[in-house]
């Protein structure tokens, strides 16, 4: 039961991972074409793109903490009570986005202010989120009697925590540049597929030095962690192929949807090999997920409830793609 | 007076909520009345009704969009600001709050198919039918977020066992005494704000001599609508008056200054009571509340006197109690009289009080959508969970709470401001007769 909600909340996480980093990343790409002169030829795409979907995005945020909040409430309660500060950014961050998206785009499209607000946020969100990951590895927080604390300070120079929020950052931009490549290899628009195609060539790079370097730095910061992760090395080494298949397919330039499935595999399977090897524990020494799991009788329903949503979800979801994804005219711009 | 971490978290809570709720009432309320527009404008043939569904839909997106993230602000504030609250209430109650985000994916889904969706059908019918999952997510989600508020104030579905909760069963603490009367209230009252809200645009630019056949078709059916909402706004009062007699009677006593417990007790409007309890100036209808409580004069009203001092509610909540309902009755006098005397007189649609008298509507029922929040979260004190936890147990003590405070205000006015300028242009720079010329050849 513990293993199955964590599981559940884990491909959460993931999926908000993937659709929120194409989010942050086309966010960060519109605003770069516009100081850059490029607006006329990716704008056009990324708004096409964004604009049916980008509620959805933040609707897989809202699953995981209500989710951890009914499967792990001590967990939601550690973490609740120590990052009243930090979460707090996160979520003005995310008020802003989603609120001046809204304004750009339906309401005065000309406004660079309000494009800079969404493409600045778009990469200060995953570095805030991110560190709540690191806080997990534990050293961040500490128990006094009642009192949980946050030692922000050691977080600031703490070489862990810098190498996850860069990782956060060049993954967000690969990620999207990735998804944008094979999105305007769809709609057939050969100038903008030349310029994500090499904003996706430039971003490969820093992903997978940052993954090592976070590697790195995660075995002196929690040699204990490290050494599980060596334990499943299978897993990394399947994301390392994806990658390498994902790299090779962008490089000849064909191809670009099942590149882009190689590289959600990549993720795929470093995230859970990371959260794997992570178990059990959401927050070290503190919480685990045999600790802080709420009764039976809430886990039940919980994952019913989860299974009626999904039935009911899939259907929808595959209506919105099939509108607008995989619907070769309206990503051309034809309807 | 130096303010505590409770007292920062309650008011941080309260700014978040006040702010989000006006956004949530238009988000519940305003799919209804674009899924009406529609409908009626496909079975008649009338672009100005798809027209009006169209505009509503295009303003609906700022909204929905401020909804949205101050929706998030508010589910993340309850683990921050009350984390030993959330940690009770995930045990038992995290259930609703789980199917309020999938019934919130469902409406997201849809909203977006249906706003990018106008003219790719080949029947204008199929689009409508995309509105009613918008609907039906907007009013579940709206309906399972009220229950987890019902089971604060009766909580029920577990049992506390030397400090620990056993025998928990979700679907009966979802399911508790307050959440008929709560969610029936809630969904009448957003979709009345709603209706009145659009009618109070239609009403204002036909006073300012920009009225014409798009104008008062929308006036008529926001009004009608408005009608029907504001009646069943008031049954919904009715069944609220009678739960709270029944299953939290301090709450009501409190609502009504009622201190001895008495049968044929009487109904007081408005007056004012000071620091001895002492009630002057207010109009007493005798017998009336045990008639409105249990349906009968004779009708025993529990008075506040059977409750020791430190768990009665404030008694201020009485003046927010009796604007809510004063607002209500004036809606639904309002919209009564332009439907029903309108249909024999149809000058008085054109009175300018009455067009004024409805411009005022929209204001005024968001209003009271803010006063009967406050009354039903300040009735509930002193607790978080009725019997159960104090709100002054819940609270964080973490550091910062002020800090906190003052970044979300800042944060609300940017959003509050932003979102009437950019409402404001997307309307002036094209009026309804405008853009029916350009989509319809008109």
């Amino acid at each position: 039961m513990e293993i199955l909600g964590i599981s559940i909340l884990w491909i959460f996480l993931f999926g908000y991972l993937i659709v929120a980093s194409i989010d942050f990343g086309a966010g960060f790409f519109a605003f770069y074409g516009r100081i850059t002169g490029h607006e006329h030829v990716i704008n056009h795409l990324i708004s096409r793109y964004l604009s049916p979907v980008w509620e959805v995005t933040n609707v897989f945020f809202v699953f995981f903490f209500v989710g951890l909040i009914g499967f792990f409430p001590d967990a939601a309660y550690y973490y609740g009570t120590a990052l009243l500060i930090p979460g707090s950014i996160s979520l003005i961050l995310l008020a802003i986005r989603g609120s001046f998206y809204a304004f750009s785009n339906y309401g005065s499209r000309e406004s660079t202010l309000y494009l800079f607000l969404y493409g600045a946020t778009g990469l200060l969100i995953p570095a805030s989120l991110s560190t709540a990951l690191t806080i997990s590895e534990g050293g961040f927080l500490v128990k006094e009697g009642d009192k949980v604390v946050f030692l922000a300070s050691k977080l600031f120079t703490s070489p862990y925590s810098w190498s996850v929020v860069v990782l956060a950052i060049v993954s967000v931009l690969f990620i999207s540049s990735s998804f944008l490549t094979y999105y305007a290899s769809r709609a057939q628009d050969r100038k903008a597929l030349g310029l994500v195609r090499k904003f996706a060539l430039f971003w490969i790079g820093p992903t997978i030095l940052a993954s090592l370097l976070v590697f790195a730095s995660l075995g002196k910061h929690n040699p204990g962690h490290f050494e599980k992760a060596l334990d499943l090395w299978y897993l990394f080494g399947l994301s390392l192929l994806f990658f390498c298949i994902a790299f090779i397919l962008l490089i000849k330039g064909k191809r670009y949807g099942l590149s882009f499935i190689m590289v959600l595999f990549q993720f795929f399977f470093a995230f859970f090999g990371y959260g794997a090897s992570h178990l059990p524990y959401i927050l070290e020494p503190y919480v685990t997920i045999f600790s802080s799991h709420t009764n039976e009788a809430m886990g039940y329903a919980l994952v019913t409830a989860f299974i009626a949503g999904l039935l009911l979800l899939i259907p929808s979801l595959g209506l919105l793609l099939r509108l607008f994804l995989f619907d070769a005219d309206y990503i051309k711009g034809k309807k | 007076m130096e303010w505590s971490n409770v007292d920062w978290s309650r008011m941080l809570t309260a700014m978040t909520l006040g702010f989000h709720i006006i956004f949530a009432t238009i988000g519940v309320g305003i799919p209804v009345m674009i899924c009406l527009a529609e409908w009626i404008g496909i079975k008649k043939g009338d672009s100005h009704y798809i027209l009006m569904a169209r505009r509503w839909a295009r303003g609906f997106t700022i909204t929905v969009a401020v909804g949205v993230v101050t929706g998030t602000c508010i589910g993340l504030q309850l683990s921050l600001l009350w984390p030993s609250f959330m940690r009770i209430a995930g045990q038992v109650i995290s259930l609703p709050l789980f199917m309020e985000t999938f019934a919130f994916f469902f409406e997201a889904i849809f909203l977006g198919i249906y706003l990018y969706t106008w003219d790719r059908f080949k029947k204008p019918i199929y689009h409508w039918l995309l509105s009613l999952p918008v609907v039906i997510g907007s009013s579940a989600s709206a309906f399972f977020i009220t229950t987890v508020n019902a089971f604060m104030n009766t909580p029920q579905g577990f049992k506390l066992k030397e400090g620990a909760l056993v025998e928990i069963e979700p679907i009966i603490a979802m399911l508790n005494p307050a959440t008929p009367s709560k969610t029936f209230h809630v969904l009448t009252s957003s979709y009345l704000s709603a209706a009145f809200i659009l009618a109070g645009i239609a009403a204002f630019a036909i006073l300012r001599g920009r009225g014409g056949d798009y104008q008062r078709k929308a006036l008529k059916l926001t009004l009608t609508a408005g009608f029907v909402f504001a009646l069943g706004t008031a049954i919904a009062g009715d069944v609220s008056a009678k739960f709270l007699s029944k299953y939290q009677p301090e709450k009501l006593a409190a609502l009504e200054w009622h201190f001895e417990t008495e049968p044929g007790a009487d109904l007081l409007l408005f007056g004012k009571i000071d620091e001895n309890n002492e009630i002057t100036n207010a109009i007493k209808i005798p017998g009336m509340l045990s008639f409105l409580a249990g349906n009968s004069f004779g009708h025993e009203v529990t008075g506040l006197n059977e409750f020791p001092e430190e768990v009665r509610p404030p008694l201020w909540i009485h003046y927010l109690f009796d604007s809510m309902v004063g607002i209500g009755v004036f809606a639904l006098m309002i919209s009564g009289t332009y439907t029903i005397i309108g249909k024999r007189r149809s000058s008085i649609r054109n009175s300018k009080l009455l067009l004024m008298m409805i411009i005022s509507g929209g204001p005024l029922s968001m209003l009271a959508v803010e006063l009967g929040w406050i009354l039903a979260e300040v009735g509930r004190q002193p607790w978080i969970l009725r019997g159960y936890m104090k709100v002054s147990e819940g609270a964080t003590t973490a550091a910062g709470v002020r800090m906190t405070f003052m970044l979300f205000l800042g944060l609300y006015l940017l959003l509050g401001t932003i979102t009437v300028a950019v409402l404001g242009k997307m309307f002036k720079n094209k009026p309804p007769h405008v853009e029916l010329g350009e989509r319809y050849g008109k």
